[in-house]
């Protein structure tokens, strides 16, 4: 993991000093590691498993055999997985896009325009960090009534984004101060306008920070639970969180959990995926919006 | 000309600026609003001035939650931010087993809130649960253990999962902290012949003090929100003592449908973490201005 400026980290203890606490220090590493995987490593083995071997009591760590058969159940699912993982994906995507189309204009103004009040603007632009969402669930959840935006995509796309776009504007703010004056001011002495100037200048240096944007905004949207638990009430409508929920209450009371593990190893993919391959994005948007 | 960059810049700001009045401002004020409404399913909706709020001071359950609530946040924030400094520490040296620890210890931090429960929440069962064969397997227990039926068994339960799923925050904040420290100090001190331990509480731990007050208050109003874990993994058992101070919100407003007595309850949650929260920026500010 690239945490910034990681070469010029100091170091507490010296690592070319070869003494008996480095092979306390490894033993301590290794335990972690081994903690922190069991519970994936577990759930993944247990989604191999037949179906009657995941439900044996006592359990056993490994499959006796290998089978995909959970897999295939959560597949047949219902609706189908299909399903569930478009409208997952339909509602990320919508949030992505409601981020990007208020926080870049947002961040541009903030970082490269004399704005009157800018300060008391960028508070009430956080707003969303102070009230927490889960408390407006309930008059949001009237307001959609009202305007039909209940088991709607949009609808459930506006909520995840009332979470996301204060950091969102927090993120293209920041990464857009970071942007020369000389280079914005040369542009307008050039004859640019506002637009061509956030389009040659301010979009390919903000890069990075749209990138960390469109990843964060995957995965709040991609993991919430409680405001598609309670705006996708129809079934058919349920993201992938819900209907997981839906797969361990199985039909007849008895839980299927090779089915659920099934389900929460597919559920844990693309996060899994993105923070692997994007860690460099991940880890230094985290820190961006976390610290400062 | 000044001006008319200012109104540009307004043009630009002003999207990002109603999508908030309206989806933020707006339903804080209809949540004020509301609280003071006998709002329900069924209609009402009269004027019924603080009798919410008084019904929430008399109402056991809500105190029970916001003491559970409470319980859980004390209980977890010290295992995160101590747990979370330890591994800190641990990644900040500069080796490639460090690196894969930090790398695999944030893991579960992407992954939903939801998934992870549901592994735990199977890891914890009583009968298929691979949490008591490894402890019957180490010799910790005799039995199997059954750990949602008792409040106690169960909070722990959650309070392990969530360890494990949210530890890596701390970790990353605390390393951050951490490593922009200048070398100068921790170098000179290594010369003094200061050994590791007396550079981690007389240097470190100081030094890191305001980053570690920072994730204190964002952890422990994560854990005041809690909901997902509680909802997934005891679904309030055994007889409510497991509802959090949401979760109870969740119930009045989206299962009864006292709509009303809902919104009074998220004013008063809302206005907790308001005050945590102004907390916060106010260390921030604090901090970025020195």
């Amino acid at each position: 993991m690239s945490v910034p400026n990681d070469r010029r980290a100091p170091q507490i203890s010296s690592a070319r000093q070869w003494h008996p606490s480095n092979y306390l220090f490894a033993a301590i590493c290794v335990a972690v590691i081994a903690v922190m995987l069991f519970p994936i490593v577990m759930s993944f083995l247990a989604s191999l498993k037949t179906a009657a071997d995941a439900v044996s009591v006592p359990p056993h760590y490994l499959p006796s055999a290998i089978s995909f058969e959970n897999y295939i159940k959560v597949f047949h699912y219902q609706a189908g997985l299909q399903s569930y993982l478009l409208n997952s994906l339909a509602v990320a995507g919508l949030t992505i896009l409601l981020c990007l189309a208020l926080a870049i204009p947002a961040g541009y103004a903030l970082a490269a325009f004399p704005l009157p009040a800018k300060e008391a603007i960028f508070l009430f632009l956080l707003l969303g960090l102070m009230a927490p969402y889960q408390a407006l669930l309930t008059p949001i959840y009237r307001m959609f009534t009202a305007l039909g935006l209940t088991n709607s995509y949009l609808g459930l796309a506006i909520i995840h984004t009332v979470l996301q776009l204060p950091f969102s504007i927090y993120l293209m703010r920041n990464g857009f101060e970071a942007v020369p004056k000389e280079l914005s001011e040369a542009s307008v002495i050039d004859g640019a306008n506002s637009v061509q100037t956030l389009w040659w200048i301010f979009l390919p240096a903000g890069l990075p920070s749209i990138v960390t944007l469109v990843l964060f905004a995957f995965i709040t949207s991609w993991n919430e639970f409680i405001a598609a638990l309670i705006f996708m009430n129809r079934e058919n409508g349920f993201t992938v969180p819900v209907m997981l929920v839906g797969v361990r209450s199985g039909h007849f009371g008895a839980v299927d959990w090779g089915a659920v593990q099934a389900g929460v190893i597919i559920s844990i993919l693309p996060c899994l995926l993105i923070y692997l391959l994007l860690q460099k994005y991940y880890v230094s948007g985290f820190l961006t919006g976390a610290i400062k | 000309m000044k001006n008319r960059r200012a109104l540009i810049g307004l043009l630009y700001v002003a999207p990002a600026f109603a999508f908030v009045a309206a989806f933020v401002a707006y339903p804080i004020f209809e949540l004020v609003r509301m609280s003071l409404t006998s709002l329900s399913l069924l209609g009402g909706g009269d004027y019924v001035g603080i009798r919410n709020y008084l019904k929430a001071a008399n109402d056991s359950t809500f105190w029970r939650a916001l003491g559970f609530t409470g319980l859980y946040t004390l209980l977890i924030t010290p295992i995160l931010i101590g747990g979370g400094f330890g591994l800190a520490l641990l990644a900040a040296e500069r080796s490639t087993l460090a690196r894969l620890t930090r790398t695999i210890v944030f893991m579960p931090v992407i992954i939903g809130l939801g998934s992870s429960s549901l592994i735990w929440v199977w890891l914890f069962d009583e009968q298929v649960g691979l949490a008591n064969k490894l402890l019957v397997d180490l010799g910790f227990v005799h039995q199997p253990v059954v750990w949602f039926v008792d409040g106690t068994l169960g909070l722990w339960a959650v309070i392990v999962s969530i360890v494990w799923k949210v530890i890596g925050y701390g970790m990353l904040l605390m390393l951050a902290g951490v490593q922009s420290l200048g070398t100068e100090m921790l170098e000179a001190a290594n010369m003094d012949g200061a050994d590791y331990w007396r550079r981690v509480f007389y240097i470190t731990l100081p030094l890191t003090a305001r980053t570690i007050a920072l994730t204190t208050l964002v952890s422990a109003v994560g854990s005041m929100l809690a909901f997902d874990q509680f909802y997934i993994m005891t679904g309030g058992a055994p007889n409510g003592t497991t509802f959090t101070v949401v979760y109870w919100i969740y119930q009045n407003s989206f299962i009864y449908f006292k709509l009303g007595y809902g919104a009074a309850l998220s004013v008063i949650v809302m206005l907790i973490i308001f005050i945590a929260s102004g907390l916060h920026i106010f260390l921030v500010r604090r901090g970025s201005s020195v």
